[in-house]
């Protein structure tokens, strides 16, 4: 499927702030189910970095702009060109061994329920990376505004209700409790043909399944990434996950404000 | 050197020449209360002396009337007033502290023990508290000028020391503006006597006064005495004379000009040639106000010039 | 216990030495150097135990002396293991074939929360992760001395080695005209060309060296403040520094000025909120990203810390003769990995005779000496022991060497380790010297200064 995105994020300041520094991990993934046709992000008068490739495969760049701001504009465009893979991300270039995915985070700490749930799976690594979605899909139900940033897996298991980071979290920490190792994936999906929107940006989980690597697994809608979801970057979680990582110098409360669109492309 | 140290080492004088501010205000009340006029009219002397020293709110916050005790505690012992002497000496230190290396072993002295003689000391003493603190802060005074490299360091020191001492004496002015304006009739009255007796006082400028103009007390002499008169250590125009020194020193140190330097000197070249009359004609108040904003604004330029704050 | 005559030799004018002063004068000369370093303002902080935080480490006015036959062994040794520490980092950052190999554990190395992964596949300057390599040694017999830990980070400490010596040469100049000690004074000046050597390749100019400290309330701040002064190099905090584009910067007076290689004493989680903890205000926000695209060295680099973990110090022979094809000239003091199941049920059984500590501890806290812990505190450590075994590890009490100490009654002997610092840029030097701590209390074994523990200077003779 050809897609085309735009994503603005844009932060308001209310006091201007003289420096900002951000860590853009902004450029769609390359392998199997997705190859870039073109891709661009603009931040008007910032000073880019050279952009470099991490050891997730994730291609990050620095950016930093002096003040006084009261406005910053993080444009994203892109066209991509995906295809279904049942979530296999076949032919992703990356470095660190997949164990380092199984430490625990402060998101993702497994408390009592989550380990029982994780427990209650058994046969196959993917059988069983399946149950964990289904079952923390089940036990979420995705409901907007019920969490924040901040929420933890398990504050989120234990109210029953969350959004795409917190089943996320959740499929995470679980898998981690049977010895699987899983990450955060941020990226953005297709909004459904009915009009209904989603949330600004998506995120999901991928779970390192022996047989096959890693996997991707969406418990937010019940299935696993295909070809309506571009993958951005992953992480130990959202944080380490997030797209843009940043910090604004200056007393003042930033504002910020998302808006993406995904799009198939007109044929 | 790095744009932090001399961050701490602008502070540590301007901290230090806020304290001494603070006593001298302490004084004057002091000596006015022991006037026979005391309590006559309808100002209370001790409340001009909290609105000159910028910091009425805080007294507000915990305080209901000002007196003796209670604005020498405020003044002095209050580490909730964010100017007491308690709190410039505390914070004088902790900047010295961090840069240790970047000044003298005298200088460190002098802010610590400042720092430590302080905690032993109790209220009921008025003018002793005064005195000590006027000592500490010539002590460190003393020991810049007799032990610190004269480099950049040094410039920083004096920067701190000059603009906060301009702003000190242009509010301290602009409390008591009103008695030097023309409008006031009874010149020669006692009551204008003492009034301007403590404004000189409080600026520690009583007998040089005399010794500089002679004669009779007059609003234009005291206010050229306050704001044009170079001689005058503590007169506008000489901390800002010192200012665009220190800048332009600077400057020529690091082979660059900088924003704070033209705007000093722009400022210097401008008081240089003010006449007093015209001031006073012009307004006074309109003037201090002018004067104390422009002095915010090039301390400001300093911090930008020299990458003062984090980034 | 010591053999060698030029030890014989030189303890027995030091006795002689001290004989002769008396013990008057001795604790005259004790007290002198107290104020000595009181003024200088050498004082470390002890947290959590009340009264004044800013302490002074006692300090024995006895040298601690090694002769360059025992010292050169002892160089060969520590070089040899730090070299093969940075060969460990090397290659658990890349193709992990020590791993492959199946002679270390893979969860030991991936899962270890020192293993920092988004320096997989990246190469510092000269290949180098840990610069400043600090090896805690006891020596238990004339020529036999194990190593109880490693220090890959940023070992502390050295600045008590260089003070230590400046006290005793202002102190006893006799002393130095009549022994022939090896001097340790370049100490800083061979940690700034060290620094130097491993600055990244985008750096054609002279490099720029700052020291990162996390700022006047760090227990270390004197050494750091210590060190930069002593090298010539900006003190900087993380708020004197920033990123634009690919580069760092400080924030000076003259103006931006970029900086090539920062000799970090804040850990990894504190480094760049972009990257670690979201919350630190210590670090750069950005920093790792101009690290990683080779803008910026930094030392020790992120993720040296997995070579130092208690776990892995268990495999450090193995890496020795992994890499090097050697045999460890330094042995390690046998050690039992609670996490291991046969390990466990020896440590549960012996407790009373071993000395347990926490893998990630540091510093002698939380640490159980059997033979000197009542029943009570065996049988509740054990408790702790049981709820989280891969936490611990377990050593046997060794016969520590001794060495004379000035107490209240006079000379005594006391138990001594040593702590030498090896630098590691384009060229690998140990300073002939370092810390040697001393436990002040009759029997005790524990030297951490947060537990009672004194210093002394630490001399190589010329035979």
């Amino acid at each position: 499927m050809h897609l085309k995105i735009q994503h603005t994020s844009t932060y308001r300041f209310e006091m201007p702030v003289r420096y900002v520094v951000q860590s853009h991990r902004l450029w769609a993934s390359q392998f199997e189910g997705q190859s870039v046709l073109g891709w661009n992000v603009m931040v008007e008068d910032a000073v880019f970095g050279q952009y470099f490739t991490d050891s997730a495969g994730d291609r990050v760049r620095t950016m930093t702009l002096n003040g006084p701001l009261t406005e910053l504009r993080v444009h994203v465009e892109g066209e991509v060109m995906t295809s279904d893979q049942n979530g296999v991300l076949a032919g992703h270039i990356e470095r660190v061994p997949p164990l380092a995915y199984l430490r625990t985070t402060d998101p993702t700490k497994p408390d009592k329920a989550l380990k029982e749930l994780a427990l209650a799976t058994s046969g196959s690594d993917l059988d069983r990376a399946h149950a964990l979605s289904n079952a923390v899909a089940e036990a979420i139900v995705y409901r907007p505004g019920t969490t924040d940033a901040h929420t933890t897996a398990a504050e989120a298991l234990a109210q029953g209700e969350g959004v795409c980071q917190d089943h996320a979290h959740a499929l995470i920490s679980a898998a981690r409790t049977i010895g699987m190792p899983a990450r955060y994936v941020s990226g953005y999906l297709q909004a459904s043909s009915d009009g209904v929107p989603h949330e600004a940006g998506h995120a999901w989980a991928e779970l390192h399944v022996s047989t096959l690597g890693w996997v991707g697994f969406d418990p937010a809608n019940k299935c696993c990434p295909d070809e309506r979801y571009v993958r951005l970057g992953s992480g130990l979680d959202a944080i380490h996950a997030a797209p843009i990582r940043g910090i604004t110098h200056g007393l003042s409360s930033g504002d910020l404000e998302v808006e993406v669109a995904v799009e198939a492309a007109q044929q | 050197m790095l744009s932090r140290t001399a961050e701490n080492l602008y502070w540590v004088t301007r901290y230090m020449e806020r304290a001494e501010t603070m006593a001298r205000l302490l004084e004057v009340g002091y000596r006015i209360a022991l006037m026979p006029s005391a309590g006559e009219g309808n100002r209370n002397e001790w409340a001009s002396i909290l609105a000159a020293s910028g910091v009425e709110s805080y007294f507000q916050q915990s305080y209901s009337e000002a007196n003796e005790t209670t604005l020498e505690n405020f003044l002095v012992f209050d580490t909730n007033n964010p100017s007491s002497v308690a709190t410039c000496i505390a914070k004088a230190r902790d900047n010295a502290r961090v840069v240790r290396t970047a000044v003298t072993s005298e200088v460190w002295d002098a802010l610590n023990s400042a720092f430590q003689e302080f905690k032993g000391l109790r209220p009921g003493d008025l003018p002793g508290l005064c005195d000590w603190t006027k000592k500490q802060t010539a002590a460190l005074r003393g020991a810049i000028e007799g032990t610190q490299l004269q480099q950049d360091g040094y410039d920083f020191l004096n920067l701190g020391y000059y603009l906060e001492r301009a702003d000190n004496t242009a509010r301290l002015l602009d409390v008591k503006y009103y008695v030097l304006l023309p409008t006031t009739q009874r010149v020669g009255g006692s009551v204008d006597n003492y009034q301007w007796i403590t404004l000189l006082r409080s600026l520690s400028a009583l007998r040089s006064f005399h010794w500089a103009y002679g004669g009779d007390y007059s609003p234009t002499k005291i206010a050229h005495f306050l704001i044009l008169n170079k001689t005058n250590p503590r007169s506008l125009l000489h901390c800002v004379e010192e200012a665009s020194y220190h800048l332009n020193r600077l400057a020529r140190a690091y082979g660059q000009s900088t924003g704070a330097q033209a705007q000093a000197n722009t400022k210097l070249a401008r008081l240089a040639e003010a006449h007093v009359e015209d001031i006073i004609s012009d307004g006074l108040h309109e003037f201090l106000r002018d004067f104390i904003r422009d002095n915010a604004g090039l301390g400001q330029t300093v911090a930008d010039s020299y990458l003062f704050g984090s980034k | 216990m010591y053999q060698g005559d030029a030890i014989r030799d030189t303890y027995k004018s030091l006795a002689e030495w001290s004989e002769k002063l008396g013990p008057e004068e001795l604790n005259a000369k004790r007290a002198e150097a107290e104020a000595l370093f009181r003024r200088i303002g050498i004082t470390f902080a002890v947290y959590g135990e009340g009264g004044d935080p800013e302490r002074l480490i006692p300090f024995d006015l006895i040298p601690r002396v090694f002769t360059s036959f025992e010292w050169s062994r002892l160089e060969r040794g520590v070089k040899q293991r730090a070299e093969a520490l940075n060969c460990f980092l090397r290659d658990v950052y890349h193709r992990a074939e020590i791993v492959r190999a199946g002679r270390i554990p893979a969860e030991l190395v991936f899962q270890n929360a020192a293993f920092e992964p988004s320096v997989v596949g990246f190469r510092p300057a000269e290949g180098v992760f840990s610069h400043i390599v600090g090896i805690d040694l006891v020596r238990t017999s004339a020529d036999e001395f194990f190593v109880l830990e490693d220090n890959c980070r940023t070992p502390s400490g050295v600045s008590y080695m260089l003070e230590n010596r400046e006290i005793m040469m202002r102190m006893f100049p006799d002393l130095f005209r009549k022994m022939r000690v090896a001097p340790v004074e370049d100490y800083p000046d061979q940690l700034r060309r060290t620094l130097a050597s491993v600055a990244p390749e985008k750096c054609i100019t002279d490099p720029t060296v700052v020291v990162l400290t996390p700022g006047g309330m760090n227990s270390a701040y004197y050494e750091h403040s210590f060190l930069a002064d002593q090298m010539g190099v900006e003190l900087v905090e993380g708020q004197d520094l920033f990123v634009e584009g690919d580069l760092v910067f400080m924030r000076t007076t003259r103006g931006p000025q970029r900086v090539d290689v920062i000799y970090r004493r804040i850990d990894d989680p504190f480094l760049d909120p972009l990257h670690f903890r979201p919350d630190s205000m210590l670090g750069i926000p950005g920093l790792m990203n101009v690290y990683l695209t080779g803008g910026v060295s930094i030392c020790s680099a992120p993720g040296a810390g997995v070579a130092d973990d208690k776990a892995v110090y268990t495999y450090v022979p193995d890496m020795i003769r992994f890499y090097l094809g050697e045999e460890p000239i330094l042995k390690n003091v046998p050690t039992w990995r609670c996490g291991t199941p046969d390990d466990l049920k020896h440590v549960l059984a012996n407790l009373g005779d071993l000395v347990v500590k926490e893998v990630h501890g540091s510093g002698g806290y939380g640490m159980l000496v059997g033979p000197a812990s009542t029943k009570a505190e065996i049988e509740t450590y054990a408790e702790r022991i049981k709820a989280n075994p891969s936490e611990f590890i377990a050593q046997p009490t060794l016969s520590l060497s001794t060495c004379p100490t000035f107490v209240e009654q006079g000379l005594a002997p006391r138990h001594v380790d040593l702590r030498p610092y090896c630098l590691v840029g384009k060229k690998v030097n140990l300073c002939p010297g370092g810390l040697t701590r001393v436990a002040l209390r009759e029997g005790s074994l524990v030297v951490n200064s947060s537990q009672g523990g004194g210093v002394k200077d630490t001399w190589v003779i010329a035979d």
